[in-house]
């Protein structure tokens, strides 16, 4: 039988994802795809090819391989054993036929990868493999399921991502920044100064369409009933009742709901990856900023394969991330040989 | 149009040309038209183009052309013609069987009320004239069906219906829509239809395109249903 993974366990929302469908909003499917894209980059840094990643939100499961694989951890960390023994985060590790994947809980984040290095292979429908919920395209999976797999091409082991920013950190909220959206001018400038005085928490209500922001209530005035226009992930939509919600990549394509601003690209990861209650400030900013930061996260998107570093053992055998290169023994891919 | 067309930013990489502010068949007309326009240009810096109902929104890599230089190309475009003298594109004409047997016009009689005729009234004049597809939108190939007479600009419930079927008609604001979907809605349930709007077998088919025009014919609940195992959910494509 060709090469697969057996599902042993797995958390309620674990899907199949890569860049997702762009060019399809005119006919009302978002991009979907990774919540968290930068991961996949990630892992196609430490894999040496782009694959399609089990996406695992939250929780990950147990898995099994019937053939040798290189396995990238990216993303959102989560406690992961092999065989009962910690593995590092934001690495490449191999996983044999005779030895059990357990990941946990994510400790910070929300959304965690796991990708093969032979790939997964997955049905296509509409031009893609990705998982889309909203759209009824795939579903989590289910324990016992068993997904095919490409042969793996050997490639190295034990080798880390030392993140920079920005990154880096981007698993705990913080600094959001944002631009105008069509819909801005419908909120007074109080309003929108309010916005961005705000603290928010982000709310419990939070899925890959979207996640709600406790912190107050934004109504416009006038209870105007607006058009359906487009929507685009990181639009920042008011609800009904006026709770305001990030919109992600599986959002509706349109909506009449008013859009105070919208969330620049290069934030928006760091948006999706905020595990319910940290804070999230937002800050206007100018075009010419926002465009400042794109260059700059393109420029670390392109860095990723020159952040790879051998990873360490403490004198106790206890593995060390890799950016955590204090006093330990660099040891070669070769004398890791897991 | 007073001000319109307007040009509004979508965030960073983001335009949105916007004909009109209500629904309008002008408006409409004009959004698909100047959206052909900017499909043909072919821009190499435009990521997507995406007519909505009155609306088109254009997406871009801002890297490789500053927005405003992008909104300039736009303002250029705008004035090469009179977008509000367009007439809408004419595609398809599909007939598509619908129930609306008891079990599936769950709010047949609220709209009847609402729009001020006898549930039979309101069913034959959802059935007498074919509809538009104005735009396709919130799920894949989901049609925004339009557009119904005067009296059916309705409200959308103040409620949302946990989640309708797929297949499942709704109405609200002189539209119908046929649910691509299971999805929660504020739009009222009138009836349903073995008609898939997003095909999922075989690799996926989003079968309308904007122009198309849609014809609801009633039929008993048992033939819609018998209807959904076969090609095209018991529709058919006339012309």
């Amino acid at each position: 039988m060709s090469p697969h993974v057996t599902v042993l366990d797995v958390g309620p929302a674990v899907t199949v994802q890569d860049w997702g469908r762009p060019g399809l909003i005119a006919q009302g499917l978002s991009r979907g795809g990774a919540a968290d894209p930068l991961a996949l980059e990630e892992a196609a840094a430490l894999l040496g090819a782009p694959h399609l990643a089990l996406e695992l939100a939250g929780f990950g499961g147990r898995f099994v391989v019937s053939h040798p694989q290189r396995i990238a951890l990216t993303g959102a960390p989560m406690r992961v054993l092999r065989d009962g023994v910690p593995l590092a985060w934001h690495a490449v590790h191999h996983l044999r036929p005779d030895e059990v994947l357990e990941i946990g809980a994510v400790t910070e984040g929300v959304y965690g990868y796991l990708t093969f290095g032979g790939g997964l292979r997955a049905d296509i429908i509409l031009g893609g493999a990705s998982h889309h919920l909203v759209a009824g395209i795939g579903a989590p999976l289910k324990a016992g399921a068993v997904l095919l797999l490409g042969e793996d091409v050997s490639g190295p082991v034990g080798l880390g991502l030392a993140l920079r920013p920005p990154l880096a950190n981007r698993f705990n909220g913080g600094d959001i920044h944002v631009l105008a959206s069509a819909q801005t001018d419908l909120f007074s400038s109080v309003t929108q100064a309010h916005f961005a005085k705000t603290a928010f928490r982000r709310g419990a209500r939070a899925n890959r369409q979207g996640v709600s922001l406790d912190g107050g209530r934004f109504a416009i005035e006038g209870g105007l009933s607006l058009v359906s226009e487009t929507i685009a992930p990181g639009d920042i939509q008011i609800a009904g009742d006026g709770m305001p919600y990030v919109l992600l990549c599986e959002c509706q394509t349109t909506g009449g709901y008013p859009r105070l601003a919208t969330v620049i690209p290069s934030d928006l990861a760091r948006v999706a990856q905020c595990p319910a209650g940290a804070v999230l400030r937002f800050h206007w900013i100018s075009e010419a900023d926002a465009l400042e930061r794109l260059r700059a996260h393109n420029a670390e998107r392109a860095a990723l394969p020159r952040r790879m570093q051998p990873m360490v053992r403490d004198p106790d055998g206890a593995v060390l991330m890799a950016q955590s290169l204090i006093s330990g023994v660099i040891t070669g891919q070769d004398e890791w040989a897991e | 149009m007073g001000d319109l067309p307007q040009i509004l930013p979508l965030g960073l990489e983001g335009l949105l040309v916007r004909f009109d502010d209500t629904l309008s068949d002008l408006g409409n007309a004009a959004t698909l038209a100047f959206a052909a326009e900017i499909e043909a240009a072919d821009w190499p810096e435009v990521r997507e183009v995406a007519p909505a109902l009155t609306s088109v929104a254009v997406f871009f890599d801002a890297l490789a052309i500053a927005p405003e230089e992008m909104r300039e190309r736009l303002l250029n475009c705008l004035a090469l013609r009179d977008w509000t003298a367009m007439s809408a594109p004419v595609g398809k004409l599909w007939r598509v069987p619908v129930s609306f047997d008891e079990e599936h016009a769950v709010h047949i009689s609220e709209v009847a009320d609402l729009v001020g005729v006898s549930p039979s009234q309101a069913i034959a004049e959802l059935c007498a004239e074919s509809l538009r597809v104005l735009a396709l939108g919130f799920a894949p190939g989901q049609p925004y069906l339009g557009r119904l007479p005067v009296q059916w600009n309705i409200p959308r419930q103040t409620g949302l219906t946990r989640a309708v079927a797929e297949g499942a008609v709704v109405v609200a604001v002189r539209q119908a829509i046929i649910f691509a979907t299971s999805a929660p809605t504020g739009w009222r349930q009138v009836g349903w239809t073995g008609f898939r709007p997003f095909e999922k077998r075989d690799g996926g088919a989003l079968h309308f395109v904007p122009g198309d025009r849609v014809h609801f014919v009633q039929r008993p609940a048992d033939e819609v249903q018998a209807g959904a195992s076969e090609p095209l959910g018991g529709a058919e494509v006339i012309s």
